[in-house]
């Protein structure tokens, strides 16, 4: 897909939304200007009010040394905050585990949550009863979901996936099965996994909406055609289905950056899963150290503002109707 | 472009704070009087309490409406967290002062400093007001460590602890092995290989590998001091890479990944609690107040355990000393009814109560010598208790080692920094019990830190 | 901010394909696809299934290798739950979810009249200016929430974090609302307009159809982001106002064995989600998708 970017200039006038003022009439232009704006603007206000001034309280902050727990040594003190958020490697590996985490995750849910889309897309018995038990991992409060792939199933003790080699290993009359150590061994691996069992049937949820839309008299048309399924799908359902990976990969990747609640609770950030949200956490909580964290917000801040302007670039483009064929 | 969702830091300067304290006055559907916000919200018959989910205050928690509220009328809102939860969750509302806890736990790492910044209140006229307290009968090494650098109390013992040895009588005898009644570290290493049953079976022994400065470091601490390592010299100068502390931090991951529990970059007390109940392991270095969780009823391994001294190598004794204390927040505006509420829960009133209704094993001991001396207890805790006792006197936080301290603390150094700082570096130690890297690395990523740390109290 | 691409050309909504004729699923074919499904959805579904078991066993039983899914059934783990005082932070949850969900309608269907129907000039700058607050790391503000609280005493307030859950869900009920309401025929407005219809006639009769099914799927998208959310409840709630997933955390003890209890608490307030969400299917899809799918 090209990314698209027209100027406005270049709208059509049957754009209805895009608004067209009437010519030469300039003063009752501005006031129904300003009428539709009424609106808007209670969200507006609340929203900037919510989202970018305490934001400058961060920026005032990441310049002070600002140690909770020395309340004598209070002050400014410059760039510091900064040198030590650019020299300290915690933070640098940090960065690689956001990213690792959010890539692989964003990833292998598309990519299990199309197959399994294609699936559901099928006739069979019982379709709604497997989609429903599809959608739970969704539905599990993510704390619990935490909780539960930690204690019930990571556990190397008596854990769920550990009681299956178990089972499965006693079949073959085995008494020695693996029993790798999770959470020891595959610290992020771990917390990958429960991720990605929560965000597939996100996934799903989308490239089944996507197939469903999928204009079935193209398909039919193919067929008589003598187009075989590997070539429809090749060729029909993907280019169709793209707009949906896009979009649900764009959806998954601005909350799984976000990850907190899973890091926090599988692995409390050790053995290299401390990704940016867990350690400015860290800072502000644990080394008590305000000013530091705040310098890790503003930094984090700054990199999202890069990302997000290529990732809205997408965005825009994903919702324009017409670009996407 | 902002960080989000802070909202309200602009409606309220935009549309008036009037309207949003208005708002908040009876918002916690507790109908709280919100003084002001610097108090604990709630009504004034009411305090909030955030403390540690240990055993002991689980106990403390069932017990609290029927007794303490039924006699004083206060009603007590517990907010009870995993260990590192609830030292973040203490250590940021101490230090703002934002009152939202009267009364928390913490221990005699944080009293100094937080006594220091009047974070906390003096007790001392409570105490000399309440002599049916006996304060004189709290054992003199734990309510010392519970004093501000003024000699005031500023906390009162819940439970006190040293560490010890824990190890199966039963199995060591199966196997013909005597465990000596002050082991060396060197033995106790042996011990574990010729009782490890590989795995799956019975390990040797289990050791904090949790990252966390209360998890994996406290007991390694004890081993680094008494190796003759030390966190700091005198002078505030960092010697985590110095020989001794690499060398007792390698024999401790080597010992951990040779003969340790399953999982162990992920066992805290917790796991091995669970490790040494469950029969999945032989001996066990940690906290003596364990030792009531292992004794209890429904204990599968209750009589079947022995006790021995921390393990040492060049010093006389190794075991730490550490206790959970309740302390007041200094911005209070309930102190009295804080006060009631410690009084009661530290009291040997208390201990009787804890020892009738749910077990002798169970009562929060190691803090008050009148425990020691009572038929009950020491019938119920026969196995352990004089162990325990020996193990608190023998312990002294301000010359654990083989050199001179700046700071006192023998599985802690007790400066602000250290908690951040070793949690860190513990991180990499952790990291290091797993196998993604050697204990050198995590040492030398950790040394800059400590030095940090230390530069910072110079 | 800087991120607004052009904005312009995401006037139109993404329909896809939903003007034209909806396709019946795909026949038949091969039995073997189905068990293919099936499977792939047990395996899904089983540690949730799990989890349901195991709330239902003791303690022991539910920490034996291999799992014994044939122990009795106790009731133990909703008892120690129930026991533990849940229903103060079930009770903050349902509130701050509710009342934060209706909140956002409050703010979110106005703004997105006025980005669909009637819109305002440089509507599209808008509309992404609320999307690029999505993109925000939330820790980042944190540290001056707390400070912002504590200063002016609501810390530990549901009204406090029923405004801040507001501002959290406000631009994806946004976006999820315009694309809702960029359906409404405007012809047949106008031409109503024209027939002298009242304005209540007229959002009832052209509006209501089209916005109805939108408010339902920003509702439930809200009220579930609400309701799970931890990192802000973790730090600015103590006693009073706490909520449940912080309940939660707080609920593996140290004392033995657990893993029940857990189980019990997770499926406890993981269930108003779980009815809604099932209740919902369609909804859902439409809710995360930011309208986009519908």
């Amino acid at each position: 897909m090209t990314t698209a970017t027209p100027a406005a200039s270049e709208l059509t006038p049957e754009q209805r939304t895009t608004y067209q003022a009437p010519q030469g009439q300039a003063a009752r232009d501005k006031r129904e200007a300003r009428r539709r704006r009424i609106p808007l603007l209670p969200a507006l206000v609340f929203t900037i009010a919510a989202t970018q001034l305490p934001f400058l309280a961060t920026i005032v902050i990441s310049f002070m040394d600002y140690r909770a727990l020395r309340p004598d040594q209070r002050g400014f003190t410059g760039f510091d905050n900064y040198v030590q958020v650019f020299t300290n490697p915690a933070i640098r590996s940090a960065v690689l585990t956001t990213i690792l985490l959010t890539a692989t995750v964003v990833i292998v849910s598309l990519v299990l949550g199309t197959a399994i889309a294609l699936l559901l897309d099928r006739k069979f018995f019982g379709r709604g009863a497997v989609r429903t038990m599809m959608i739970a991992p969704f539905l599990v409060v993510p704390v619990a979901a935490a909780l539960l792939w930690k204690h019930g199933i990571l556990n190397s003790g008596y854990g769920l996936l550990n009681g299956v080699l178990t089972w499965v290993w006693g079949i073959f009359g085995s008494d020695s099965p693996p029993q790798p150590q999770w959470l020891s061994d595959y610290p992020l691996i771990s917390i990958e996994l429960s991720l990605i069992w929560q965000w597939t049937p996100f996934m799903m949820l989308i490239l089944l909406a996507g197939l469903q839309s999928k204009p079935g008299d193209v398909v039919e048309a193919a067929r008589m055609d003598g187009a075989g399924s590997w070539q429809i799908f090749r060729y029909i359902t993907f280019p169709h289905l793209r707009r949906y990976l896009e979009l649900g990969g764009l959806l998954g990747s601005i909350y799984i950056v976000q990850a907190f609640d899973s890091v926090f609770i599988i692995t409390a950030g050790a053995l290299g899963t401390a990704n940016l949200p867990y350690t400015i956490y860290a800072t502000f909580f644990q080394q008590q150290n305000y000013g530091l964290a705040s310098a890790q917000g503003v930094v984090v801040v700054i990199g999202t503002i890069i990302i997000a302007t290529f990732a809205l670039r997408t965005v825009s483009s994903l919702f324009d109707e017409e670009t996407g064929r | 472009m902002a960080a989000r969702r802070r909202v309200l830091a602009s409606i309220a300067a935009a549309a008036g704070v009037a309207v949003l304290a208005s708002g908040c006055a009876g918002a916690g559907g507790g109908g709280g009087s919100g003084s002001g916000g610097s108090a604990g919200s709630g009504d004034a018959d009411s305090i909030n309490v955030v403390m540690v989910n240990n055993p002991q205050m689980v106990d403390l928690q069932k017990l609290t409406a029927d007794n303490f509220t039924k006699e004083t009328g206060i009603t007590v809102n517990y907010k009870v967290l995993p260990e590192n939860d609830a030292r973040d969750t203490i250590q940021t509302d101490f230090s703002q002062q934002s009152g939202q806890y009267d009364v928390a736990t913490i221990s005699n790492y944080e009293v100094p400093f937080f006594s220091a910044n009047k974070w906390i209140a003096n007790l001392d006229e409570n105490i000399a007001a309440d002599s049916a307290y006996d304060q004189d009968d709290v054992l003199k090494p734990i309510a010392d460590g519970l004093k501000g650098a003024d000699g005031s109390q500023y906390a009162e013992p819940f439970y006190g602890e040293s560490s010890f040895l824990m190890y199966r009588k039963d199995v060591f005898d199966a196997k013909g092995l005597t465990m000596p009644a002050n082991p060396t570290w060197d033995q106790v290493a042996e011990l574990a290989a010729q009782v490890d049953e590989g795995q799956g079976g019975m390990r040797g022994i289990c050791l904090r590998g949790q990252a966390g400065w209360g998890q994996v470091f406290a007991p390694l601490t004890t081993v680094v001091n008494t190796f003759g390592g030390t966190w700091f010299d005198a002078d505030f100068n960092a010697q985590l890479t110095a020989a001794p502390f690499e060398e007792a931090t390698k024999f401790y991951v080597d010992l951990v990944q040779q003969h340790g529990e399953p999982d162990a970059a992920n066992a805290g007390f917790t796991e091995c609690l669970n490790a040494m109940t469950q029969g999945g392991v032989a001996m066990w270095y940690d906290a003596t107040s364990a030792a009531g969780s292992l004794e209890a009823d429904d204990s599968p391994v209750k009589g079947k355990m022995g006790y021995a001294a921390a393990p040492v190598k060049e010093t006389a004794s190794s075991g730490w000393l550490y206790s959970w204390a309740f302390a007041t927040q200094e911005s209070s505006q309930k102190k009295d009814a804080a006060w009631k509420f410690i009084s009661w829960a530290t009291s040997k009133e208390y201990e009787e109560l804890v020892g009738e209704q749910i077990g002798w094993s169970n009562v929060p001991a190691g803090k008050r010598s009148s425990t020691y001396q009572n038929a009950d207890y020491q019938q119920s805790a026969q196995a352990f208790y004089q162990a325990t006792e020996a193990a608190i006197n023998a312990a002294d936080p301000n010359n654990p080692g083989v050199q001179p301290r700046p700071a006192p603390g023998i599985q802690f150094v007790a400066i602000p920094e250290f908690a951040g700082m070793a949690t860190q570096v513990s991180q990499g130690v952790s990291a290091a019990i797993a196998g993604q890297q050697t204990v050198e690395q995590a040492l030398e990523a950790g040394q800059p830190l400590a030095q940090a740390a230390g530069d910072a109290n110079k | 901010m800087t991120t607004h691409t052009n904005p312009a050309v995401a006037a139109t909504s993404f329909k896809g394909g939903r003007a034209k004729k909806r396709r019946t699923p795909e026949q038949g074919g091969h039995p073997a696809w189905g068990i293919a499904a099936w499977a792939v959805g047990l395996l899904f579904a089983a540690p949730v299934l799990f989890m349901l078991l195991t709330s239902f066993h003791s303690e022991t039983d539910a920490a034996t290798n291999p799992p014994s899914v044939l122990a009795p059934l106790t009731l133990d783990g909703y008892r120690s739950f129930f026991a533990g005082q849940p229903w103060p932070p079930l009770i903050n949850s349902l509130t701050a979810s509710v009342v934060s969900t209706l909140l956002v309608l409050v703010l979110a269907v106005p703004a997105a009249y006025a980005l669909s129907i009637k819109p305002v000039e440089k509507w599209t700058d808008v509309l992404f200016f609320f999307l690029s607050t999505k993109f925000l790391p939330i820790v980042a503000g944190l540290l001056p929430l707390y400070l912002f609280a504590n200063s002016i005493g609501v810390l530990d307030n549901i009204t406090f974090l029923i405004l801040l859950y507001t501002s959290m869900n406000l631009p994806i009920a946004v976006w999820m609302m315009r694309s809702f309401l960029a359906e409404v025929p405007v012809e047949m407005m106008e031409a109503a307009q024209l027939d002298g219809a009242g304005l209540i006639t007229m959002l009832r009769s052209v509006v209501a159809p089209v916005a109805l099914p939108g408010i339902a799927a920003t509702s439930l998208i809200c009220f579930i982001f609400s309701w799970n959310e931890l990192l802000l409840a973790r730090t600015l709630t103590s006693t009073v106002a706490s909520t449940s997933p912080v309940f939660l955390t707080s609920f593996a003890t140290s004392q033995g064995l657990f893993l029940a209890q857990v189980c019990a608490a997770a499926v406890v307030i993981s269930l108003p989600v779980l009815a809604a969400g099932f209740a919902a299917q369609d909804k859902l899809v439409q809710g995360l998708s930011l309208g986009a799918v519908k």
